[in-house]
This record gives C-alpha cells, sequence and structure tokens, in this order.
C-alpha cells in the first residue's frame, strides 16, 4: 500500500451555534499510530464527527485532506470511500442489519467484493476478535454489551480496510481483555497494513496496548501540545490542569453543556419522588 | 360514501347455490335496505377513505358470469404457488368462486377437506359459516352475506395435523364489479393447518369485500397467512375474526402491499381457558394507496395471551392506519396481552396513523402496548453511511431490516425472498418529488 496522510488543518466547528473546534491541526500518516487526548468537552467527539461529517456539526473554516483531496463538503459515505472509517463512541443499534450485510453493502457499492465473500471475511475476521457468532445473525449492535460493540467495529475496520481509522474512545465500556484484543487487532493493521490511526481517548490505558508514535493533547478545542509516547505519561503524572498550566491555557472545555449521554437516566438529578414542599 | 343502487334483494336471490346459502343470502339483503353506511366520523372508521367510496360504481356479478365451479387455473396462480413451496393442497378463486382444489389424497382419506362452501354438500360447512362473523357484523358483512356466491372451505377434523400449507390463490378482475369471497378455515379439537391465503387482482377498478372466519377446536393450532397484492385501484375491505377454544394456538399474518384502499379488520376472540393469538403483519404503501388495519385482541377466558406486532412503512403520498384494541373481559383472570405498532414514514408526503388502545375489565393481568411513528432514524443513516455505504442503500437495509423480525416469524420460510423483493421494489419506485 502507498504511503498516504491525513491532513487536518486549522479545523473550525460549531455545534447549535458554539464554537467548539477553534483550529485543530493534525498530520497522520500510513502506518503511522497518533493518540488525541483530552478530557471531557475539550471536543475530541466534535472532532471525530465532523471529520466523518455528520449533519449537525458546522465547519466553519479549515481544511480536511486525505492526499491532498478534501474531505468537507463530502458527504459522509464519500468519505468513507475515499479512506477515512470512524470507530464510534456508541455504535448504533441497526435492527435487522447484520454486519455482514452491512460490510458486504459496503464493500459492493466500493467494486471489491460480493456478499458471500463479505459473510466469510466477517465471520473469520469475529472469531479472531473473539465476537461471538450468535451476534453475527443480529442486527448490528442491537443488543450487544459494550465490549462487543467495540470488537464488532474492530471486526469492520478490519474488513473494510480503510486507509485511516479514527477510534472515538474506543476503549470506553470496554473490560481489560477485549481492550487488549482490540488495541492488538489496530496495532497490527497499523504495522501490517499501513493503517494510519488517530485514536482519541481520555485514558492513558488504551495506549499502553497501543503503543502510539505521536500523543496530542486536546484542550478546549486545540492542539496545545505534541510529543512522543512520553507525553501520555507525563498527562497521567500532571493531569489536563497540570498540562494546561504548563501551556498556559486557562480553559480545559469549551463552555458548552455537553449534548445528553444517549444512554444517561432521563430521571437522573431529579428525584421523581422528592417532597416539592421539602 | 353513497348508495348502493345495484345491490337489490332481487340481485341477491338470482345467485342461487344451496338454499341455506340463498336464505341467509335474502335475509342479508333485506337487512342492508336498513343500514346505515359507515362515515369516517365513526371510530372504527376514522381516518378511513371509505367517504369516496361509490357504491353505485360498482355492481355485483351475476349466477351466469360466476359461472359453475371448474377446474381453470387463476392467472398469476400457477407460479406464485410454485413460489410458495410444498403444499398439501390449493384452492383457486376467481371473484369470490372456486374455480379450482386439490387436495392430497393421503389427507383426504383422514377426512381433510378443501372445497367451494356453496358447492360442498356438507353439513358441517353450515354450521360453520357465520358463527364468528356474524357477531361482528357491520354494513360491509352484511353487503358480503347478501352477495358471497361461494368460497374456500377448509375442514381438518380431530386430531389430524396437515403438515404443509394448504394455497388459497384469489383472484378478481372485473372493472366496475365487485366480488365476495368467503373463506372459512375449522379446525377440530388436537388438529394442527397451516393456511395461506393471496388476494390478487387486476389493474381495474373492482370492489372486493371479503370476510374470512377461522374457527380453532380445543388444542388446535392453525397458522394463517394472507397476502394482500391487489392491483393498484382495487378497494380491499376484509373482515378476518377467528374464534380460538381452550388451549388452542392461532397464529395470524398479514402481508399488505397493493390496492388503492385496503382495509383489514382483523378480530381474535380468546374464549377457552388457555387460548392464544399471535398477530404480524407488514405493509408498505406507496403512490396514493391507503393501507388501513383495524385490529382486537379480545379475551374472554383465564389465562388466555396474545401478542401483536405490526410494522408498516409509507412513502409518496400514501397513507396507512393502525387502530388496535385489547379488550380484557371481566373473566379474563390472568391474562396476557401485548402489542405493537411501528411505522416508518419514508417521505414527507406520506402518513401513518397510530392508535393503540386497552380496555380492562379484569384486575389480575399483564398489558402492554407501543406504538411509534416516525422517519428513519438519522443516527441509523449516518452510522450505515460512514461505513462507506451509500444514501440510497443504507435505507434499502435499514427498511429491510426494520420488517426483518416480522419475516423471521412468518409461517412460510419460502416467501420472505419475493416479499424483501416487493418492499425493493417499492422503495426503487418512490416517485420523484
Amino acid at each position: 500500500m502507498s504511503a498516504s496522510v491525513l491532513r487536518i488543518d486549522g479545523l473550525r466547528v460549531k455545534v447549535a451555534g458554539t464554537e467548539i473546534l477553534r483550529g485543530v491541526d493534525l498530520e497522520v500518516r500510513s502506518g503511522e499510530v497518533h493518540a488525541l487526548m483530552g478530557p471531557n468537552g475539550s471536543g475530541k467527539s466534535t472532532l471525530s464527527h465532523a471529520l466523518m461529517g455528520r449533519g449537525d456539526y458546522e465547519v466553519t473554516g479549515g481544511s480536511v485532506t486525505i492526499d491532498g483531496e478534501e474531505l468537507l463538503g463530502l458527504p459522509t459515505w464519500e468519505r468513507a470511500r475515499r479512506g477515512l472509517f470512524l470507530a464510534m463512541q456508541y455504535p448504533v443499534e441497526v435492527p435487522g442489519v447484520p454486519i455482514d450485510a452491512l460490510v458486504g453493502a459496503a464493500l459492493r457499492a466500493a467494486g471489491r467484493a460480493d456478499g458471500e465473500a463479505a459473510r466469510e471475511l466477517v465471520a473469520a475476521e469475529a472469531r479472531a476478535l473473539g465476537l461471538r457468532e450468535e451476534l453475527l445473525r443480529r442486527g448490528v449492535n442491537d443488543e450487544y454489551s459494550g465490549g462487543e460493540q467495540k470488537r464488532a467495529e474492530t471486526v469492520q475496520l478490519a474488513v473494510l480496510r480503510p486507509r485511516f481509522a479514527v477510534l472515538d474512545e474506543i476503549d470506553s465500556g470496554l473490560d481489560v481483555d477485549a481492550l487488549r484484543d482490540v488495541a492488538r487487532r489496530i496495532a497490527r493493521l497499523a504495522a501490517e497494513q499501513g493503517l494510519g490511526v488517530l485514536a482519541i481517548t481520555h485514558y492513558a490505558r488504551l495506549l499502553s496496548e497501543l503503543r502510539p508514535d505521536r500523543v496530542h493533547v486536546l484542550l478546549a478545542g486545540r492542539v496545545v501540545l505534541s510529543g512522543g509516547p512520553e507525553l501520555a505519561d507525563r498527562l497521567e503524572e500532571r493531569g489536563y490542569e497540570g498540562i494546561a498550566a504548563e501551556v498556559g491555557v486557562d480553559e480545559l472545555t469549551v463552555g458548552v453543556p455537553r449534548p445528553p449521554e444517549p444512554f444517561a437516566d432521563p430521571t437522573a438529578g431529579s428525584d421523581p419522588f422528592a417532597d416539592p414542599f421539602a | 360514501m353513497s348508495g348502493a343502487a345495484a345491490f337489490t334483494v332481487d340481485a341477491a336471490r338470482s345467485l342461487g347455490g344451496p338454499s341455506w346459502l340463498a336464505e341467509r343470502r335474502v335475509a342479508a339483503a333485506e337487512q342492508l335496505a336498513q343500514v346505515a353506511w359507515p362515515t369516517p366520523a365513526e371510530e372504527i372508521w376514522r381516518y378511513s377513505r371509505i367517504d369516496e367510496l361509490d357504491l353505485a360504481r360498482y355492481r355485483p356479478m351475476t349466477a351466469d358470469e360466476l359461472g359453475a365451479p371448474g377446474d381453470e387455473r387463476a392467472p398469476g396462480g400457477g407460479p406464485w404457488a410454485a413460489e410458495a413451496g410444498e403444499r398439501a393442497g390449493m384452492l383457486v378463486v376467481r371473484d369470490g368462486r372456486v374455480v379450482h382444489h386439490e387436495l392430497d389424497p393421503a389427507l383426504e382419506a383422514k377426512g381433510v377437506r378443501v372445497c367451494d362452501l356453496a358447492t360442498c354438500d356438507d353439513e358441517v360447512v353450515r354450521e360453520s359459516v357465520g358463527v364468528a362473523a356474524d357477531a361482528g357484523a357491520d354494513a360491509f358483512t352484511l353487503l358480503h352475506d347478501a352477495f358471497v356466491a361461494g368460497g374456500p372451505f377448509v375442514y381438518v377434523p380431530d386430531g389430524v395435523v396437515v403438515d404443509r400449507p394448504i394455497v388459497v390463490l384469489h383472484w378478481a378482475e372485473g372493472d366496475g364489479e365487485a366480488s365476495f369471497p368467503r373463506t372459512v378455515v375449522r379446525l377440530g379439537e388436537d388438529a394442527e393447518a397451516t393456511v395461506l391465503e393471496r388476494f390478487g387482482s387486476a389493474d381495474a377498478g373492482h370492489l372486493v369485500d371479503a370476510v374470512v372466519e377461522l374457527l380453532l377446536g380445543d388444542a388446535a393450532r392453525l397458522r394463517y397467512l394472507s397476502i394482500q397484492e391487489h392491483g393498484p385501484r382495487t378497494w380491499h375491505l376484509g373482515f378476518q375474526r377467528a374464534h380460538v377454544g381452550r388451549d388452542a394456538t392461532l397464529h395470524t399474518s398479514a402481508v399488505a402491499l397493493g390496492g388503492d384502499y385496503a382495509r383489514l379488520r382483523a378480530e381474535a376472540c380468546l374464549l377457552g381457558r388457555g387460548a392464544r393469538s399471535d398477530a404480524l403483519a407488514v405493509y408498505f404503501g406507496d403512490g396514493t394507496q391507503m393501507l388501513d388495519f383495524r385490529t382486537l385482541q379480545d379475551h374472554d377466558a383465564p389465562w388466555t395471551s396474545s401478542d401483536l406486532l405490526f410494522k408498516g412503512a409509507v412513502e409518496d403520498e400514501a397513507r396507512s392506519v393502525y387502530s388496535g384494541l385489547v379488550r380484557l373481559r371481566r373473566g379474563a383472570q390472568k391474562a396476557v396481552a401485548h402489542q405493537t405498532n411501528r411505522n416508518l414514514v419514508l417521505t414527507e408526503g406520506a402518513g401513518a396513523e397510530s392508535i393503540p388502545n386497552l380496555e380492562i375489565e379484569a384486575n389480575d393481568v399483564r398489558c402492554s402496548h407501543a406504538s411509534t411513528v416516525g422517519p428513519i432514524d438519522d443516527d441509523q443513516r449516518y452510522y450505515l453511511e460512514s461505513r462507506g455505504v451509500p444514501p440510497d442503500e443504507a435505507e434499502r437495509l435499514i427498511v429491510l431490516g426494520f420488517f426483518d423480525d416480522v419475516f423471521a416469524r412468518l409461517p412460510v420460510g419460502a416467501l420472505t425472498r419475493r416479499l424483501r423483493r416487493a418492499v425493493v421494489d417499492k422503495l426503487e419506485h418512490r416517485r420523484p418529488r
């Protein structure tokens, strides 16, 4: 596979009228593993969805290219066709659409394989990643556990073979075994297939398996610090506040309410049985 | 709607047939003179297009036109039946009259019967017609009773198991004509059968006023699947009513794809302790058609259970209505009832109504209902597209996936491929906006 470059240049993004990303610059090359770390609210998930072209994210400036070809302005599926993959933090349940049907449709659309081949590729990759065979007969993510969802995202990543993968908190909701399986598979894809990886996380534990070449710190919508793998250790030691003080940034997060957590208990925080006269 | 000019007592009388049927017909025709035709103001016709029905545009077929029962094939019947796979028997029905029937001789030897209810010479036919439907009669049931010329009768005696489907193929084609097919399926105690009924018609302004009676003896098991694939100008007014005996299990499924206005009123009466009813439906409206469902899960005995899952999609300017009632009568202690209706509205001009209802008179029951109406979920679309699936293909996958749990539970698995193809065909022929 020839070497490619994913370049993010001065990316500015608004969500619901508020600027969340304030000029993000990053460059990932084939076979490289980059970690992007930041606290909740720093704009990590906004970056991943803005890269993939989700509808409710308004890009107000900058560019995102693969080998010089602009992705911004392209619909989501065209970005995927140009080699970008997003492993989602909250993969969406699609009842009645099993992984092989989904992957088969994607491969067919790209003229790369037929349905039968997709089924075999998915089955083999699922075995390798320890995803229960029974889940392959269900709709993708339909009543999967958190760990199963992340294994399933990795199965799709491995079968679809994109040039670049953005992993949005792929470590969240994973037990130690699943984390190891997923991280090792992705590290191998980078080493053997030349996959370029941008792993977004706020925990260092993913990085002990994934072994990034570069680590970046995202605070309040900007990459404020980049370095080698040792930066993750420094972050572990000093925390985001320590790093912020070091680089002279006042705020860690962007001053907007976080989007509602999709699996949150809707009654949390307001006790429905509270005495209104108390 | 307006008057029934051609539907007179004389016309009903002139249809002939066995005396018991002729008497039923004339009695119904006489009552018809006093009947008030429904309007959308009545709850059970709310949201319907019944005010567009002009009965004066239709006439009943004469005895000559219907002809004698024979042994011909219905157009389209051959390949259709082949796709349904292996079968135990078949009835071909044209304009409400059975024109061909066949049954595995081994089953015939066990007393199983398939025939036209107007021509079978049998006491059991006479005892069966009207058993379920008479109690729920409305104006169109009366109209049906006044002009019914015949229809498929399926009988399975006590303890007999029919291990392959019995296939019933309906065809109607006269423009400006009305037909009145009557289906009666009767299962004796501990009997078992699968009946697949397909309604089709030409691209003609035809009115089908159909009544289906499903009678299950104690511990009987019936799987009944009806598939409505009428031509685009056909009106279909269907009334299906089941009596489910003690410990008997009824599994009904309805697939509705065709017609201009197609209505199915489907009622399951759980009359014996431990009776069970499972009801499924898949419907997909496009163009300007309306698909209209009224269901009743009527629990009238203890330890009865019912489950209903109706799933539909609409596109273009099509409309759908689902209105369902779960009734738990006083005697239905320990009953369990569930009812779910889900609708996908695929284009802005289309619309779906969903009205679930509960009526509970017993105090020790479990009951749930759920209903949704909405477009395809944006997150699902985004998820599929993020894998490189183009938008049309993503929508196709999501819609097929939406119907998949119902398709997977249909009793005739061989038909699933055909039904999935019909769904894809509708998606691909969406009208440009």
